[in-house]
């Protein structure tokens, strides 16, 4: 077998190719599709995407926002899918409204946070001495105020003076950058704390150490070498931040502090419920807590995927 | 040992600077703490001004910082603008309420975690687990709003609704010397968070256990002839609840701030709710003096927490 080898080339080569064809992108990815929970909650997710993305060719805007007084609280029937609300809106249309603005909100809100959790994390790590301990205690005073109290308080902060917005030709409530600020500054904690571990243990690797005396400057050895290196622990944990993140959002908006009415946001929309739910109007409670704990469940469960495939030692669901 | 725990109690202060600073900066600049004179015809702009200067309003934010910090020391949280009482008391009197809702929350939580993790692990893959795997991804995924509305339908509007026994929505004022009274009043939210925390930390249960029942150690104890019952409770279980103690230890002042959501559905006479009430008139000594007691609480068990850990679990060294 040996000698085959050494006597033609070609079976070595072939033997080569055959044995190395996946990029670790194809090889996560494989991982990723034998976890049977994660590819249902993938699944689950595209079809929400579908719902909100796919439903506003059909419904306007307008007619989310349309108040009926005449059809106020209407049950579920033909011409309302999922009943209207106190004002007589239509909560289907609402729904999908509503589930564009919470998933545009997390996703950025998330955005934020993973760049300041790596940044502030990795920084801390690399350079270590007084930046890091600085920063390290500025990490562990937001973490120790629970996120709700720190919600409420950097929303009523920000809140004072912001006035409405214009993008592409419509104009947005001032209340949706607040949320989205809001929730990317006060989730970036543990991720700093996760870069920051790996980045430690990282920058004492070989390969850091060989790009250094090659003469690479701080600058590239940081995001060449040792931020994709964490990509892993990034994408994981920011993919179970867009979990929090529309928690969050649906938490701030269902207290009033977040995006405010006629806009929709499945939080907001919760808000009316918990009044008129003691009058028996389950529709306007039912459809968008539904809907929030789909969209939650689908991203956790491609989240926890994620984690398994990328770290195929960990066992841990979770 | 001692150095270790004098050099956290060392960063602890520091986090805990950081901690004031940041929330005063926070909370001063909410919003205008003397808003509800607005309103009032017998008060003139002057009025409003001279009332400034007296509660020193108009001192530069500094010294108004050390002020505040000065007194906080010394047990001082201030006085409320809005109610003229001092912090400390409001607090006193709400404190209570939260820590029964919450310790009751609790108990109940690690029973039920401790009860379905174990048999999530021990019968793992089977139906069973499914179902409590299923369970406790759903609840993980639930905002606790959607298991307090849910509830207070089904149980207190439906039941009315149907001529059923029902539980008191919370919403109507009670009296809160009648233990029957409070009991009834407890079940709801009680059971709305208990829900919620049950699903994360019943999760939390099978996969420690599971780790532990794959150690030497247990299949030594299982060669020597002992029965898997006893292994599971003399060996495997305490093993695997020493994680949890830190999870629970992390979670207490956490549970002292209450639920702030929780709270405000079932108008339960907590602290969250007196926070969420008071951050709405930016009535800025209340909102500071909570944030202040709850911070202080987590940074304190934190370093708490890991020295008890040492003495629980002798493997783990202090760095």
């Amino acid at each position: 077998m040996a000698t085959d080898t050494i006597s033609t080339d070609i079976p070595a080569i072939g033997l080569e190719t055959n044995q190395n064809p996946h990029t670790p992108g194809q090889l996560i990815w494989r991982r990723f599709r034998k976890h049977r929970m994660a590819v249902m909650g993938m699944i689950g997710f595209g079809l929400l995407l579908l719902f909100v993305v796919g439903g506003s060719y059909f419904v306007s805007e307008e007619r989310a926002n349309a108040v009926d007084l005449q059809a106020r609280l209407s049950p579920p029937s033909s011409q309302y899918w999922m009943g209207t609300d106190s004002t007589g809106r239509d909560i289907f249309t609402r729904m999908i409204y509503g589930g564009q603005m919470s998933l545009i909100v997390g996703g950025t809100a998330v955005m934020i946070s993973v760049t300041l959790g790596t940044l502030i994390g990795g920084l801390s790590g690399y350079f270590g001495g007084w930046l890091d301990a600085i920063l390290m205690r500025f990490t562990e005073a937001m973490l120790s105020i629970p996120q709700l109290f720190l919600l409420i308080v950097l929303g009523k902060f920000v809140g004072r003076n912001m006035s409405d917005v214009t993008i592409l030709g419509k104009t947005v409530s001032s209340s949706v950058f607040i949320v989205i600020f809001v929730i990317g500054l006060t989730s970036w904690m543990f991720l700093a704390r996760i870069v920051r571990a790996n980045v430690l243990s990282l920058k004492e690797m070989d390969y850091v150490a060989v790009s250094k005396s090659l003469g690479s400057s701080n600058l590239r050895t940081f995001f060449r070498h040792l931020i994709p290196n964490t990509m892993g622990v990034i994408i994981v944990s920011s993919t179970l931040g867009l979990a929090g993140a529309i928690l969050s959002e649906a938490y701030v908006s269902f207290l009033g502090l977040g995006i405010q009415p006629p806009t929709a946001s499945w939080g907001n929309m919760l808000t009316a419920a918990q009044t008129f739910v003691q009058q028996g109007s389950w529709w306007m409670w039912v459809f968008p807590s539904v809907f929030i704990v789909i969209t939650i469940l689908c991203v956790n469960l491609v989240g926890d995927g994620l984690r398994d495939a990328f770290d195929p030692r960990s066992s841990r669901h979770l | 040992m001692w150095t270790y725990i004098l050099r956290r109690s060392f960063q602890a202060l520091f986090t805990l600077l950081i901690i004031t600073v940041l929330c005063f900066l926070l909370t001063r600049y909410s919003g205008d703490p003397l808003a509800q004179y607005a309103a009032n015809p017998r008060m003139s702009a002057e009025d409003k001004e001279a009332l400034k200067e007296r509660l020193g309003l108009n001192d530069p934010l500094y010294v108004q910082y050390f002020k505040w910090l000065g007194l906080a020391v010394q047990g001082d949280l201030g006085n409320s603008f809005f109610a003229r009482q001092p912090v400390s008391e409001m607090i006193g009197q709400r404190l209570p309420n939260t820590l029964i809702l919450m310790f009751t929350a609790e108990v109940i939580t690690i029973s039920l975690a401790l009860t379905l993790g174990i048999i999530s692990a021990v019968k793992q893959y089977t139906w069973v687990d499914n179902v409590i795997t299923t369970f406790s991804f759903i609840g993980f995924s639930m905002p606790i709003f959607f298991s307090a509305l849910g509830l207070l339908l089904i149980f207190a509007v439906q039941f009315k609704a149907w001529g059923l026994p029902y539980l008191p929505t919370g919403a109507s004022v009670w009296d809160k010397s009648d233990p029957v009274e409070y009991i009834k009043n407890l079940i709801l939210p009680v059971s709305a968070l208990a829900l919620i925390q049950t699903a994360g930390y019943s999760r939390f249960v099978r996969t420690s256990i599971l780790e532990v029942l794959g150690q030497d150690y247990i299949r030594t104890a299982r060669a020597k002839g002992l029965t898997s019952r006893g292994v599971l409770f003399k060996h495997a279980l305490r093993n695997a609840a020493l994680p949890l103690v830190t999870i629970v230890g992390l979670d207490i002042p956490f549970l002292l701030g209450g639920a702030i959501v929780t709270e405000s559905i079932f108008s339960w006479p907590g602290m969250g709710r007196l926070f969420w009430e008071y951050a709405q008139r930016s009535d800025y000594p209340v909102v500071l003096g909570i944030l202040l007691i709850i911070s202080t609480a987590v940074v304190v068990l934190t370093i708490v927490t890991d020295v008890i850990y040492t003495f629980v679990d002798p493997r783990i060294k202090l760095g």
